[in-house]
């Protein structure tokens, strides 16, 4: 799957003679190492989760959120490096709020997409910016109804049912399939979400994580927000106990 | 006669909700002075299939207005993919008023129907508020009717009787205001589109000591 663009893949304003621009693959990698993103549409709603990998002990819970609010109805979650990250949320803010007043409505969610897909393509197009080493996965609620996009470092973005990004994403993605998202409900989709991200969580090569859930939909009164304490708690309750039945299983398979 | 000296706010405007969209109306007399530089002018511009604009105040600054707003919802629309509605249109004329108001001498309404909100109306005096009414009216021919209005006027009335209010309205003020005259011109918005309408003289209601219009000696 990897290759090496030798002489071509020195800077973004490099093509590779088979029309590739290798470091906008190289910023792809930086979001396929990092947390397992996921975000579903469900009939009344959008839900972001994150796999939020702890790095050290001493972290306070809850800091180095990873599910950002861009406005009222709408959020992102992002994947990759944290700082670019923040950059691309600071300026779906922005746009946002910008629309706002000049428009005097909220930004519907298309073009809120396509705002910030246009400015992380923008850094790819000059040698004196680096692309941004992060992909987002938006989601929110406008008169059209609850929408799910994602830009890639490359700025490409498209709309989704659901989608995956980081180290876990090819599990993630199976198991989204598996799920009837018209026929769910965002709460029966929390549960969702959280059984998916525990069970692509690799105990063995990643330590502890915590599980960052956020919804947009009828119940939250089409308002971004995170998930309430208690249900959050139960969708973790629910999604460990899922996965100790599938450990049990897998245990008594080896035997 | 100063051909050249400001065509004043000297005018009627009005626009109100009824019930299934809005009608919008003016005089037609535009002024110099004493002068009358255009009997028949068209006081309300299109700004979109769904809402148009009542101007008052410097055509020339009217004009410019309503260009730059009809070209920025143009692009809007494109880019939205759906119509604009009366509220993003109200604030795009809000923006530039505003932002502009030392420059300008614009009052102007805003009214369209959209499907999210039905008839709108927006009035956008000098300087530049944004201020969303069940009727506004505009012009020096305006301070006539303030009372008139705040007692006739009555929410969810059929598309005849708006518009009968309207022109009785416009014809109340050209009876009094010198800067305003002419015909009244209307315009209804609602969900099938948009429609003119046209009340020369003779179909105006008369009021108080006002002479019926008809053959006078020099026509015999």
């Amino acid at each position: 799957m990897s290759s090496i663009g030798t002489g071509y893949d020195l800077s973004v304003t490099t093509f590779s003679p088979d029309g590739r621009v290798f470091q906008i693959e190289y910023a792809t990698k930086a979001v396929d190492n990092s947390g397992t993103v996921v975000g579903i549409k469900c009939k009344d709603g959008v839900v972001l989760g994150v796999e939020k990998l702890i790095p050290s002990k001493m972290l306070l819970e809850g800091s180095n959120r990873r599910i950002h609010a861009v406005h009222k109805h709408a959020g992102m979650a992002v994947a990759g490096l944290a700082a670019d990250g923040r950059q691309i949320v600071a300026r779906a803010r922005s746009e946002a709020s910008q629309y706002l007043s000049f428009y005097g409505e909220d930004i519907p969610i298309k073009e809120l997409c396509d705002r910030v897909a246009r400015y992380v393509h923008l850094c790819t197009l000059y040698w004196w910016l680096r692309p941004f080493g992060s992909a987002t996965i938006l989601g929110g609620y406008d008169r059209d109804g609850p929408q799910l996009y994602m830009i890639e470092p490359s700025g490409v973005a498209y709309r989704y049912f659901g989608a995956a990004i980081g180290k876990g994403r090819q599990a993630a993605k199976t198991a989204i399939e598996k799920l009837k998202l018209s026929e769910m409900t965002c709460r029966e989709g929390i549960l969702a979400v959280a059984k998916i991200i525990y069970e692509v969580h690799d105990e063995a090569k990643d330590k502890a994580f915590e599980l960052e859930l956020s919804w947009v939909c009828d119940e939250s009164n089409k308002q971004h927000q995170r998930v309430p304490a208690d249900l959050l708690e139960e969708a973790k309750a629910a999604a460990k106990a899922a996965k100790d039945a599938l450990d049990e299983d897998e245990g008594m398979d080896a035997d | 006669m100063d051909a050249h000296g400001p065509h004043g706010p000297y005018t009627t405007i009005m626009a109100v909700e009824y019930n299934g969209g809005v009608i919008l109306g003016a005089d037609s007399r535009t002024t110099t002075g004493v002068y009358v530089a255009n009997r028949a002018s068209d006081k309300i511009t299109q700004l979109t299939d769904n809402v148009y604009l009542c101007r008052s105040g410097s055509a020339a600054d009217t004009q410019v207005v309503s260009d730059y707003v009809r070209y920025f919802l143009n692009q809007h629309t494109i880019q939205l993919g759906r119509e604009a509605t009366v509220k993003t249109a109200a604030t795009l004329v809000k923006e530039l008023a505003y932002q502009n108001k030392s420059f300008l001498q614009a009052g102007m309404i805003v009214a369209g129907w959209d499907k999210y909100d039905g008839g709108s109306v927006y009035a956008v005096p000098l300087g530049g508020t944004l201020l969303r009414l069940p009727f506004a009216t505009g012009g020096s021919g305006s301070s006539y009717l303030y009372g008139f209005l705040d007692q006739a006027w009555r929410p969810h009335m059929s598309k005849d009787e708006a518009e009968r209010f309207v022109v009785k309205s416009i014809a109340l003020a050209i009876a009094r205001d010198g800067a305003s005259g002419g015909v009244v011109r209307t315009v209804t918005v609602n969900e099938h589109g948009a429609e003119r309408n046209f009340f020369a003289g003779d179909k105006l209601p008369l009021f108080h000591e006002e002479i019926p219009p008809g053959r006078n000696s020099l026509l015999a």
